[in-house]
């Protein structure tokens, strides 16, 4: 899941890095990802993990490194599967 | 719920001078800084000696620890009678605010409260920034290291409200030269480490009180004199949502100034001619149903303010920064409406400017609302938020 999540991070974050480079808890804020480009992030991965992020999980904590994203795809996911 | 407030009477004697102030002081001279566009010296000397600079400083830090309500009461009080004295007000206090919340133990900032407090030290800010497109979450000024633990800034400013008056300036950098247009700090410096270069004159339209000429802004300081908690959280916990609240109850009080002289109006040409139809009567009742919803949303947006106080997290949600961003959209559109519509209530005596129920002053204060931060850099960035935000 990391490397869809590092993909995505490539196609929308528009990082001046390569994501696929960058360790797992760097702040993708520090980066270079605008609030603008982690709002077009959010969106490719609803669309990507069909998913939804609730209202209380937008918030920049929640998609400021690779790590941090790919726990909160995995906490929705089982929240999903358990439903 | 109140926060910040130590007892209710500390916010009542406060809210009592703050009201004495505005119909004493503040509204008396009000025409004669609007004619000159000169800096309320009478207020904020009225405002210095009641000690309202720092009545949101904790008492152990010498302040009259006045809640955030009461702060946001004041701001509408002083609107009533004094736009720019308002507006300086509601200025000052979003600098003391974010200090106060972003506080940490030791450091620099705690003696420079206790200084506030003691000599009723008034904060400037300087956050816009000449390229930045109005974008006040980018800088390209930056901190730049000096060496033996001081640093230098510099910034062209736009616009600096009361710069020339201020005893300190809380300024928005980039954290070093090397970093992003998004990484920035806040830095106090006092007035005698700062120079503030003038540029172009100001002779504005309204708020002319607030005297807030551009100036490169260059200051040498010491290093601790930065903020030690980033601008990208002091931002949407603080800084945005308390400006946006305590700009739209000085909005809703100049609004309420225009609904009074509008009503005053109204009465005088009932009592002049008893039981006849006074036909303003009926647009003063559509009037004061526009401001009552200037007022509902003003109220809702300090509630809804207020009960996130403490979750910092939430604050930080983009549902959250929608609604603020909201209640300025809302209120700094809403406000100069009223005005215009109650001008239309009073007819030709209130476009006159030497009549008692003049609004010339008021529509002009209100239309500044709009473009203090611009609204359409704000709907700009609500468009984005909205594509992801669920519950709005």
């Amino acid at each position: 899941m990391t490397d869809d999540v590092r993909k995505i991070l490539q196609d929308h974050a528009r990082l001046p890095a390569d994501p696929g480079m960058l360790d797992p808890h760097a702040d993708l804020y520090e980066a270079g990802m605008t609030s603008h480009a982690s709002v077009n992030v959010m969106l490719a991965l609803e669309d990507h993990f069909d998913l939804e992020f609730p209202d209380e999980m937008l918030k920049p904590s929640v998609f400021a490194s690779i790590a941090a994203i790919t726990e909160a795809v995995e906490q929705l996911r089982s929240a999903q599967a358990a439903a | 719920m109140t926060v910040g407030a130590t007892t209710v009477d500390a916010d009542q004697t406060f809210l009592a001078e703050i009201r004495r102030i505005a119909d004493e002081v503040a509204g008396p001279n009000a025409a004669d800084v609007d004619r000159l566009a000169r800096f309320p010296v009478e207020a904020v000397a009225a405002l210095r000696e009641q000690r309202a600079l720092s009545a949101f400083v904790p008492t152990e830090l010498g302040g009259d620890g006045v809640s955030f309500e009461a702060l946001a009461e004041a701001c509408l009080e002083l609107g009533r009678r004094c736009s720019a004295a308002a507006m300086i007000f509601a200025m000052h206090q979003i600098q003391v605010v974010t200090l106060v919340r972003h506080l940490e133990p030791g450091g620099f900032f705690e003696p420079y409260l206790r200084e506030l407090a003691q000599e009723q030290r008034l904060i400037a800010s300087v956050t816009s920034e000449v390229g930045t497109g109005g974008d006040m979450s980018r800088s390209i000024a930056a901190v730049t290291p000096a060496g033996d633990g001081r640093s230098t800034i510099e910034k062209q400013a736009p616009t600096v409200s009361y710069g020339a008056h201020a005893d300190d300036l809380l300024t928005t950098v980039r954290s070093s030269p090397d970093s992003r247009d998004g990484d920035q700090v806040l830095v106090l410096t006092h007035a005698d480490q700062t120079t503030l270069e003038p540029k172009g004159t100001w002779d504005p339209l309204g708020m002319r009180g607030t005297c807030s000429p551009g100036f490169v802004v260059r200051a040498e300081f010491g290093d601790e004199q930065v903020l030690g908690t980033p601008y990208s959280r002091v931002g949407p916990e603080t800084m945005v949502p308390v400006s946006h609240v305590l700009w739209s109850h000085l909005w809703l009080g100049i609004a309420t100034d225009a609904f009074d002289r509008a009503r005053a109006f109204v009465r005088a040409a009932a009592k002049a001619k008893p039981g006849e139809d006074v036909p303003a009567a009926q647009q003063l009742s559509h009037l004061h149903s526009q401001l009552t919803l200037l007022r509902a949303e003003v109220c809702s947006g300090l509630a809804e303010y207020v009960a996130a106080w403490d979750d910092r997290e939430r604050l930080s949600t983009l549902r959250m920064v929608l609604r603020f961003n909201n209640l300025k959209i809302a209120a700094s559109e809403q406000a100069p409406r009223i005005c215009q519509e109650a001008m239309g209530v009073c007819g030709i005596v209130g476009f006159k400017n030497d009549s008692p129920y003049s609004i010339g002053r008021q529509l002009r204060d209100a239309m500044s609302a709009v473009l203090m931060v611009a609204n359409e850099r704000l709907h700009k960035t609500n468009a984005s938020l909205l594509l992801i935000a669920k519950d709005v």
